[in-house]
């Protein structure tokens, strides 16, 4: 099933002339309403009138993570706030959010965009879907409810935190459809293997996305539980869940190109690079209201491939996503930066102790161990004063990135020092 | 009337304890007593040698986290009750002992070294009574 053939099976020259057409409007759009978009291409003495079609897109200047925050909250938005319905926010580098808005139609483009995902994994409404992507200012939640309604499938907002009330209402409901992130759904078939209750769920499909997985990782997930599982791909600053997603046959993330145009940068010259050739991967968005992006860098390597795939779609497909050009990690599906750890700990002592970031998966479970060299300032005959100092880093860290690690006090200089650019995490995930 | 304990933070690895004390022989440091506390994480070595503050600098030098801070060190004889004595003597004065352990300081006798919630009072309250704190000099001479 194919939820919007039209724009999904839509010829390439078709598609680029709505891509044109798009772009040229949201050109329009920021130059007029978005002061930083009209000092930026001033700055290079491009006017509205000389993007003409697609193939202008790489006049225009780049946007970062860093420029929404420096504008932060709303310094992006192109609407007035009277026309933002919602407000979503994840965690930036250095402890100020990056704040996103959605006009009323930005959100019905997102429903649209995740109907077309949740379509594409086979689910519909006859289903009965389980979101566990956690509700609130992460887009997870509330993004795939929205796509979820809209294909009339039953939906159940579990969010996260707890497996036991998710496996048994899985079985009670007889759940056909979930949607979380890999590594918590490798985690809730492990709970159903120990309640041995793998025999008595009715699941078929699982559409996974927020943190990287591998096709080994779907493969288990696939044999344990006797379901599909599917990679859904967004990032909240240009819309949340459902930018990509891949179809039954796993030859890449299809990019709903009419709303979102990917294009592919070197990593060093930051030039648009060819078919099938890895680099940076950056987003137009073409139709977006609220905070329209132009050319935004994701920081995560990928490559396009675009010949037409088996199920039928012309959309053009992102391969398996080989890493990031930053030091951002994913940790239980929240994006976390070391200099937020370190900003929290200059914050709390005034100084910065060495640290190391320790991750690793147990039990399919990301874990999070925060090591930190003590000194002896911060150091007291007191066992009671090192316990309470540790619990002070567990806190100011959870407040900083939204998680909980365990925080380990170490010897001065026992962390090992590299010797060009410090070191400070280590990541045992294996991704294999 | 205060004597320097020396603490050292160390790891729970293999063989810290022995490094301290390595490091600690090589230059001649006579240790009289020690006590080990420990978590799950990480461990805290208590000592007291003959020569505190060059000991500090000493482990400062070699890498590891060492503080001194004061504690009290009272002697009691080997009869029964005299522990509770001192217990006693803190208590009415109403310092909380925040950890002690014992050293042995000759045949007749043993002592305990005490760090309390209020060092000065407990200090004062065991100087007024019939108990006897023990000095700098008699720790060297140990
Ligand atoms: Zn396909």
């Amino acid at each position: 099933m194919i939820w919007n053939e039209t724009k999904e099976c839509m010829g390439r020259d078709e598609m680029t002339a709505l891509q044109s057409a798009r772009l040229v409007k949201t050109v329009d759009r920021v130059y007029h309403n978005v002061e930083f978009y009209r000092k930026k291409m001033q700055a290079v003495g491009l006017e509205p009138g000389d993007i003409k079609d697609i193939e202008d897109l790489n006049k225009l200047p780049f946007t970062t993570k860093a420029d929404l925050r420096d504008n932060y909250p709303f310094g992006l938005f192109a609407v007035p706030n009277n026309q933002i319905v919602r407000i979503h926010a994840s965690s930036g580098t250095t402890g100020k959010a990056t704040v996103v808005g959605y006009t009323r139609k930005d959100l019905d483009i997102w429903s649209e965009c995740v109907a077309r995902a949740m379509t594409m994994a086979g689910v519909g409404r006859d289903d009965i879907i389980q979101i566990a992507y956690g509700y609130g200012l992460f887009t997870g939640g509330l993004g795939a409810h929205a796509g979820a309604e809209k294909i009339g499938a039953t939906v159940v907002p579990m969010s996260t935190g707890n497996t036991k009330k998710l496996t048994t209402m899985m079985k009670d409901f007889g759940a056909t459809a979930i949607a979380c992130t890999p590594s918590y759904l490798m985690h809730i078939a492990e709970v159903l293997e120990e309640e041995n209750a793998i025999g008595d769920i009715k699941l078929k499909a699982a559409i996974c996305g927020a943190e990287p997985w591998t096709d080994n990782m779907r493969n288990t997930i696939e044999a344990k539980l006797g379901i599909k599982a599917y990679d859904i791909y967004g990032l909240s600053e240009i819309m949340g869940p459902g930018v990509a997603c891949d179809c039954q046959y796993h030859r890449g993330l299809h990019v709903y190109e009419d709303h979102f145009v990917p294009e592919v940068l070197d990593t060093e010259t930051l030039e648009p690079l060819g078919e099938d050739e890895v680099g940076e991967l950056a987003f137009t968005t073409i139709t977006k209201e609220g905070i329209p992006l132009i050319r935004y860098r994701t920081r995560d390597l990928t490559s396009i491939s675009r010949g037409k795939c088996d199920c039928g779609r012309t959309l053009c497909r992102l391969s398996r996503f080989k890493g990031r050009s930053d030091d951002m990690l994913i940790i239980r599906g929240v994006n976390v930066f070391p200099s937020q750890i370190e900003a929290a700990l200059l914050e709390m002592s005034g100084t910065t102790p060495y640290y190391m970031m320790i991750v690793d998966r147990v039990n399919n479970l990301d874990t999070l161990e925060v090591q930190v060299e003590l000194d002896e300032k911060t150091f007291s005959d007191e066992m009671g004063n090192l316990d309470a100092y540790a619990k002070k880093i567990g806190h100011v860290i959870q407040q900083a990135i939204g998680l909980a690690a365990k925080i380990t006090l170490v010897e001065p200089k026992s962390i090992e020092r590299s010797m060009g650019k410090a070191v400070h995490v280590i990541d045992k995930r294996k991704l294999v | 009337m205060f004597l320097k304990q020396l603490s050292v933070f160390l790891e729970n690895r293999e063989g810290r304890v022995k490094d301290v004390l390595k490091v600690l022989k090589d230059n001649d440091i006579n240790i009289v007593s020690l006590s080990l506390a420990d978590s799950s994480d990480y461990g805290l070595l208590r000592l007291i040698v003959d020569y505190p503050k060059k000991s500090k600098e000493i482990l400062s030098e070699n890498g590891f986290t060492a503080v001194l801070n004061d504690v009290i060190v009272v002697k009691i004889a080997h009869k029964a009750g005299k522990l509770q004595e001192v217990l006693e003597v803190l208590c009415e004065c109403n310092v909380n002992i925040e950890y002690m352990y014992a050293l042995s300081t000759g045949s007749d006798d043993a002592s305990i070294v005490i760090k309390a919630s209020d060092i000065e009072k407990a200090a004062k309250a065991i100087e007024e009574s019939s108990l006897e704190i023990v000095s700098k000099a008699e720790i060297r001479s140990m």
